[in-house]
């Protein structure tokens, strides 16, 4: 079910691709950086295929810590172990964080600016349709889901209502609706 | 404001984020009202309004939003007053929130990818994938819930909406998109 990835898969070929893949990714994610690591290792490059991303996500987002940063790690462990983890967790953290440094010595002179406050929601409303993107094109990685689509996609419904429209809590909801997506699917597994 | 740091004061710095680490789950976000409690409350180590401009900027600022407890740290050393102080501060809130949660996932991953065979890891990866959508799904709509449900706001709605869409549907580097919806914002048409 979970096949290592065949030869003919393109990889990353060496420390030096992750620390630049990963630092070209964290640098175009405004307002986050999910959408732009599905978009690029999935959709461009073809690293990982949708379903071992979203394997992976639900991976990074139960463990504790920053989803992004756990999600680069572990697909830098994958191809060359700790050195790849830790140059993907660099590549993710070093420039951006001074291009953060940067932008704070500058923010007291821009922070009045119209034009910055505008800008800044523009790009927070096309930052927001990333995401939702994002969601819509893993749905494609359900096709072969055990449980099969329709149940799936009552899962995935039900997980959006509650953290959407009646804001529950994360942990609440990944143990919940988690644990009963997990034990259905443990069930239609053959041992 | 003008602060005296004291080693002591730096070290507990760094115990109080290394202790929030594992409590991080769902990202580091969830522990900012803890930090909130701790650095302004507390300790009275920076002022409520740069608490909450470190967390605008982060978010405004390309990577992940994680990079909002650098600022924290900077912000801290700046009020010690010098931006040698200010290093100090990056380096101890990153290092002190990231060690714990990191080790422990890159051998939570190691430790599945060994054992991916088990039916119990393949439950898990496989049952999670239709609960991970519904988050992705939730996250941009609670993004997009940031704009404001007054009707005015229709064209950020309209925005987001149709970047949806455009992503969904075509190969198209997003810094375009992003860039346009900075464009358009700029001169207030959105």
């Amino acid at each position: 079910m979970n096949p290592s990835p065949p030869q003919d898969r393109p990889q990353p070929r060496s420390l030096s691709d992750l620390f630049i893949s990963f630092t070209l990714l964290a640098l175009q994610g405004f307002g986050g950086v999910l959408a732009v690591v599905q978009h690029e290792l999935v959709d461009r490059k073809r690293w990982l295929s949708r379903e071992e991303f979203i394997e992976d996500w639900a991976v990074a987002q139960i463990m504790p810590g920053p989803n992004v940063v756990n999600l680069s790690m572990m697909i830098g462990s994958r191809y060359f172990g700790l050195p790849g983890a830790l140059a993907a967790l660099a590549g993710m953290l070093v420039f951006p964080m001074m291009v953060v440094l940067l932008m704070a010595l500058a923010y007291s002179q821009f922070a009045d600016n119209p034009g910055v406050a505008g800008a800044l929601r523009g790009m927070s409303a096309v930052a927001a349709g990333l995401i939702i993107a994002t969601g819509i094109k893993l749905i494609a990685a359900l096709n072969r889901h055990p449980l099969g689509k329709p149940a799936c996609l009552l899962l995935a419904a039900l997980c959006f209502g509650a953290v959407a429209l009646l804001h529950w809590p994360l942990l609440f909801v990944l143990a919940g609706l988690g644990t009963l997506a997990c034990v259905l699917t443990w069930q239609r597994l053959k041992p | 404001m003008m602060l005296h740091m004291h080693p002591a004061d730096w070290l507990d710095l760094f115990v109080h984020y290394l202790s929030l680490s594992l409590l991080a789950v769902g990202g580091a976000i969830t522990t900012a009202p803890d930090m909130h409690r701790y650095l302004v409350d507390q300790q009275h180590w920076m002022s409520d309004s740069q608490f909450n401009s470190s967390i605008t900027l982060a978010q405004a600022a390309p990577g992940p939003n994680v990079l909002f407890i650098a600022l924290m740290g900077w912000q801290v050393g700046i009020n010690a007053g010098s931006f040698a102080a200010a290093l100090l501060g990056v380096a101890i809130t990153m290092t002190g929130i990231l060690l714990p949660s990191a080790t422990l996932t890159y051998m939570a991953s190691r430790w599945g990818h060994q054992n991916r065979d088990l039916r119990a890891v393949r439950a898990f990866k496989q049952g999670m994938a239709p609960v991970v959508i519904g988050l992705i799904l939730a996250t941009g709509w609670l993004m997009s819930s940031a704009h404001g449900k007054s009707i005015a706001n229709w064209p950020l709605w309209l925005a987001t909406a149709i970047t949806a869409v455009i992503v969904w549907k075509t190969r198209i580097h997003l810094l375009w998109l992003l860039a346009l919806g900075g464009v358009l914002g700029w001169f207030g048409w959105i």
